[in-house]
């Protein structure tokens, strides 16, 4: 027997059955991982540091391709709880231009630093990042919201970098990483060229 | 379009359902309330997905104990947290707990199957507690404590299972550095928290 109700009626019924919409969620908890995730995404300085980290890992090969962006998210996290609690870190903008320019150039070179020296340099470099983003935190949002936003913000940005980085594996890709690790390199010189005039 | 099939959606016009947009005040039910409590709380939320990768990183043995023993445990530490309710501020643990479960997870850390029960009985036991503590207030009672502990059964059992399922190494290295993002959460959160 045929349906006696048409398509378009079960359209009209299904749109009479409407779900509840929630108006109000937990305040500030949306808004507050919303604006962690776009700190870390907000700045060039910033990116161009995270996606050399994943380059020069990638370059590095194992472990260092998961040990640096393991170490630069909590080493940043270090330095915005260092902000957080209202203790100075002195030349942060120097050393987030720095940063850039350091690991820029060892993409470029491709410097095949020992594990820990890589490690001790991405961890320096971190505690300026992080406590950029952690003087800069905005009031009013949900702190943990806001934290998870901003962590995994920046591993995405070490998982671009670790992507792009993959293509270290052709002769072609090779020559492509390292032009990418010499742009980072002169953004990091323009940047540091712009923090100290 | 019939003239019947007009009067029968004129008829279901007529009979409208109650729209509420402003859930937070009417809620859902205690059951649905709890259970959108757990999934709107980070503070649980977070705890409850480190703790089930670090139950898949430690084979299956271990992830079956952790379980039973949380959604248990966090029943247990509910009930109590109803009759006993506390004022302490649970946001003031949660740093500590994210920085030592994300680090337990980024360092994949071997439990053997009755440390990894103990564990999840501890923390269970101790989010529950606090978490019901902080709902005290509201209405939801025992079946909102009911509807807290559903999710995180099915959480622990959807996460520890994928993390068992997984083949490649790379993977795990993914889900340690999952790990090592919750540690993180934890030690910017302390930040906040001292603030």
């Amino acid at each position: 027997m045929k349906p006696s109700i048409p398509p378009q009626a079960w359209a009209l019924i299904l749109l009479l059955v409407g779900a509840n919409a929630y108006a109000h969620t937990q305040g500030g908890g949306a808004s507050g991982f919303i604006t962690g995730f776009a700190h870390p995404v907000s700045g060039l300085d910033h990116i161009v540091a995270m996606v050399a980290v994943g380059l020069w890992g990638a370059q590095l090969g194992l472990p260092a391709i998961y040990l640096l962006p393991l170490t630069f998210p909590l080493m940043m996290a270090m330095g915005g709880m260092l902000a957080l609690v209202g203790m100075p870190v002195p030349g942060v903008e120097i050393g987030i231009a720095i940063s850039g320019l350091v690991l820029g150039l060892a993409v470029a070179l491709r410097w095949r630093a020992t594990l820990p020296v890589a490690m001790v340099w991405v961890a320096f470099f971190a505690i300026f990042h992080g406590h950029a983003h952690g003087a800069e935190r905005p009031d009013g949002q949900d702190a943990l919201a806001y934290s998870v936003g901003f962590v995994i913000a920046t591993g995405l940005l070490h998982a671009a970098g670790i992507g792009l980085g993959l293509a270290n594996g052709r002769r072609a890709g090779q020559l492509i990483v390292r032009a990418g690790g010499a742009s980072i390199a002169a953004m990091g010189g323009y940047f540091l060229w712009q923090a100290l005039t | 379009m019939s003239q019947r099939f007009v009067f029968r959606m004129i008829g279901l016009l007529a009979v409208p359902g109650v729209a509420q947009a402003h859930l937070i005040t009417t809620g859902l039910g205690p059951l649905y309330d709890g259970l959108g409590h757990f999934a709107l709380s980070l503070e649980c939320l977070l705890p409850v997905m480190a703790l089930a990768l670090l139950a898949g990183l430690n084979g299956v043995q271990a992830a079956r104990w952790c379980l039973w023993c949380l959604p248990t445990a966090w029943l247990a530490g509910g009930l109590l947290g109803m009759l006993l309710p506390s004022s302490y501020n649970a946001e003031l643990g949660s740093p500590y707990v994210l920085m030592a479960l994300g680090t337990l997870v980024g360092f994949a850390v071997k439990l053997s199957a009755a440390r990894m029960a103990g564990l999840a009985c501890m923390l269970g036991f101790a989010l529950g507690y606090l978490d019901t503590s902080g709902l005290a207030a509201t209405s939801l009672g025992l079946v909102g404590l009911l509807g807290v502990c559903m999710p995180v059964f099915v959480l622990t059992a959807l996460i520890a299972a994928g993390v068992l399922a997984l083949q490649h190494a790379w993977m795990r290295v993914a889900i340690r550095a999952t790990g090592s993002w919750i540690a993180a959460s934890g030690l910017l959160l302390l930040g906040w928290t001292l603030r």
